[in-house]
């Protein structure tokens, strides 16, 4: 035991021998290996995310050849701009309300892929009928329910053949309606994705748990709740989290439908942000807005990776 | 064998930390405008008016050029009107503008503000340029930093079918005559409206288009000695003409998101009976339906004016990178499109009216509206008071807003003209 300790502790020594010059170039190699995703990682996101926050602490950015520090001014400026916090308040119920909606549309239309009940060639219908929306790119979405949702389009005419309304509703033209409006599109579109991961989610559940459960003599609700449900909480609460932060950085639709009006009924604060800097051209609020968004999308990303942790 | 492997890896590992460096270098240093080693020099052209033409026309005016000077080569990046405007803009902050640019008006005064584009009365007197040829400049305190190329004019678009049908004889030509009109084809039954007003915020130019021209139709303007004037008479007449067309019923639902080309669908569909759009859409409007019986005429004035009437026009702007290495190559090339015989053609295959003002379009091969254009644009005067303005998207913007306000009665033409002049006021110094 003793020399075999011995041996070990001494081939350290002899392997320590060669030039200083090899053991540099050998420690170096792993970081050579390491340096073109270092390299992109800074130059792509470290970069950028430094430069708006540097951007947002000074005055006039971009426009001005020589920008002066302006401490939190343009903070103050943009948490007192009412136009930023009808952007909060609107951003704050269109992705929850999105997540919801997204989270039991998917449940519901997974479970029912998922369902014993259903054949192969029915559930393969309906599985593909149910992505198609996802399928579409977010412009061909806005101008689809642009069309449809046009005063004098499909989804009046229908709703008036049928007698549940008189006249034509301005759909995305009024400020009462606009927000709940873009809601369901981005609702609409989205879906697709929870069904798919829930549906995954759903076909990892091992069928003797059921079969447990059915001994137990529990009905169908009680082995939704009691099986089901908690073999899909680390996936909910993943998609969850997830669907917050992308909904949140939701633009193109926002501006191909409405623009954020009207009235700012539908101003988000990735809309707002756009506004400030690309017609503005207040670089600095635009900054200053953008880093705002970043520490609340944060706070989201903290929770995901926590989750994640966990399991 | 392992310590030549191992040296292997270590030098692909090398290799491709080097090629990494190289490529983001390379990411980092495009640089417009180079000299090639044979002297030639290329000069790109951003611009959204190749994308607007019939394919392959504007590439043809621009190999002549090409081939009268050998030395001078053009790259042509064409893209649609948003996507160019967004390069630009993002261009200008990194004063990485292509060597040639194409403008509109309502950017010139934040680019040149920015140091952006360069000052061409200075290059129109360095190439002894004969600038009393031009139709307009666009100028920023005294210096010239745009040419507008190609214009196009906004005139008034009526459905003839959708007029008789009301019973309306004559096609209006005052405001009251105009209301009138709205009024009856709006009760000639259906979904049918008299007139579209897109005010989408998005991209907020139906203030300019289809509010503001009401007003310079009259002889009207909207400033005073270069400061904002939103609450003078004329104005205020403006506003609340359209606040008694709204009024009326007579303007198609759903204008407050309604854009430019909502618009255009809606006359061409025979939904709304009168718009005011550009004239470039005549060739859109005859191929989407050939059968719709149209025409142009002047925008309806005050029913006492009897002044010129301006008409809102929108150019096809040309100007010059602040920090292109070529400014002389690139003003030749400038003065070749505002050359007579190049600046007719070109006007010609875009339906424009040109910016020399010795250039005659060829009107024997195009729709006989353009020459009844052409005639109302010479008996009144182009009139678009946004173009030179600082931030002028944002003053439609906040403009457009407050009339959305108006419109639907959360505030009174007073309290709204007076906000925007507030506005405007912080934005025109």
């Amino acid at each position: 035991m003793t020399s075999l300790m011995a041996s070990k502790a001494a081939a350290p020594v002899e392997q320590a021998a060669p030039p200083k010059k090899k053991t540099l170039a050998r420690r170096l190699v792993p970081y050579g290996y390491l340096s073109p995703t270092a390299i992109l990682i800074v130059v792509l996101m470290v970069v950028p995310i430094v430069m708006v926050i540097s951007y947002s602490f000074r005055d006039n950015v971009i426009v001005q050849e020589n920008p002066v520090f302006a401490g939190f001014a343009n903070y103050t400026k943009v948490l007192t701009d009412p136009d930023f916090l009808i952007a909060i308040k609107n951003t704050a119920i269109f992705i929850s309300v999105s997540m919801v909606a997204h989270l039991l549309l998917g449940l519901a239309f997974a479970m029912m892929l998922n369902t014993p009940l259903l054949g192969g060639v029915t559930k393969a219908v309906f599985r593909i009928v149910y992505i198609l929306p996802w399928l579409f790119t977010i412009a061909v979405i806005a101008v689809i329910w642009r069309l449809l949702l046009d005063p004098s389009g499909v989804v009046n005419y229908v709703l008036h053949s049928l007698g549940l309304i008189q006249d034509g509703v301005n759909w995305l033209g009024d400020p009462g309606k606009a927000l709940w409006v873009v809601t369901f599109i981005n609702i609409w579109s989205g879906y697709p994705f929870f069904m798919i991961s829930l549906l995954a989610g759903l076909q990892g559940i091992p069928g003797d748990l059921y079969e447990a459960a059915a001994v137990d003599g529990t009905n169908w609700l009680q082995r939704f709740r009691h099986v089901t449900l908690p073999q899909l909480r680390p996936v909910i609460i993943s998609m969850a989290v997830l669907d917050l932060i992308w909904t949140s950085q939701q633009f193109a639709l926002i501006w191909l439908t409405t623009g954020g009006g009207p009235l700012h009924a539908t101003e988000m604060l990735s809309t707002y942000t756009y506004k400030q800097a690309f017609s503005e051209y207040e670089f600095s609020t635009a900054s200053a807005a953008a880093v705002i968004v970043l520490l609340l999308t944060m706070v989201l990303a903290f929770f995901y990776v926590r989750q994640q942790r966990e399991r | 064998m392992t310590m030549r492997a191992s040296r292997l890896k270590r030098v692909i590992g090398a290799v491709t930390a080097a090629a990494t460096v190289a490529f983001v270098a390379a990411c980092g240093s495009g640089d417009s405008g180079d000299t090639a080693s044979d002297g030639s020099v290329t000069l790109e052209f951003a611009q959204w008016w190749g994308a607007e033409l019939p394919a392959g026309e504007f590439d043809k005016i621009v190999s002549d050029f090409t081939a009268q000077n050998p030395t001078i080569k053009i790259k042509l990046l064409s893209a649609p009107y948003d996507a160019t405007k967004q390069q630009l803009v993002t261009g200008a902050a990194s004063k990485t503008l292509p060597d040639v640019v194409g403008l509109d008006g309502a950017w010139v005064n934040d680019f040149a503000k920015q140091g952006a584009i360069t000052d061409l009365s200075k290059l129109m007197t360095d190439a002894n340029y004969d600038s009393g040829q031009l139709a307009s400049q666009v100028q920023v305190d005294g210096k010239t930093y745009m040419i507008p190329v190609v214009n196009f004019v906004y005139p008034l678009f009526v459905n003839k079918d959708l007029l008789a049908k009301a019973g309306v004889a004559k096609v209006p030509t005052t405001r009251t005559e105009f209301l009138d009109a709205a009024k009856k084809i709006s009760a000639s039954g259906g979904d049918v409206k008299g007139w579209a007003l897109p005010l989408d915020t998005a991209v907020p130019n139906g203030v300019q288009n289809d509010v503001m021209s009401w007003l310079w139709a009259s002889g009207g303007s909207m400033l005073q000695d270069g400061k904002p004037n939103l609450q003078s008479a004329p104005v205020k007449s403006t506003v609340e003409y359209v606040k008694s067309l709204n009024d009326a019923g007579v303007i198609a639902p759903g204008s407050l998101t309604m854009k430019e080309q909502d618009k255009v669908e809606k006359f061409t569909n025979g939904q709304v009976g009168m718009m005011i759009d550009s004239l470039a859409h005549i060739n859109l409007i005859k191929k989407n339906k050939p059968g719709l019986k149209f025409e142009v005429a002047a925008l309806p004035a005050e029913d006492t004016y009897t002044g010129k009437r301006g008409i809102p026009y929108a150019s096809w702007g040309i100007g010059i990178s602040n920090s292109t290495k070529h400014k002389a190559e690139a003003f030749k090339f400038v003065s070749y499109l505002l050359g007579q015989e190049t600046n007719a053609k070109l006007s010609t295959i875009a339906n424009g009216f040109p910016g020399n003002k010795n250039a005659k379009p060829d009107f024997s091969g195009s729709d006989p509206m353009f020459k009844t254009a052409f005639d109302i644009y010479q008996q009144g005067y182009p009139a678009n008071e946004f173009v030179g303005l600082a931030k002028s998207e944002d003053l439609m913007r906040s403009f457009d807003e407050q009339l959305q306000l108006v419109l639907t009665g959360k505030s009174s033409v007073d309290d709204a003209l007076a906000k925007a002049q507030e506005s405007w006021s912080s934005v025109i110094d």
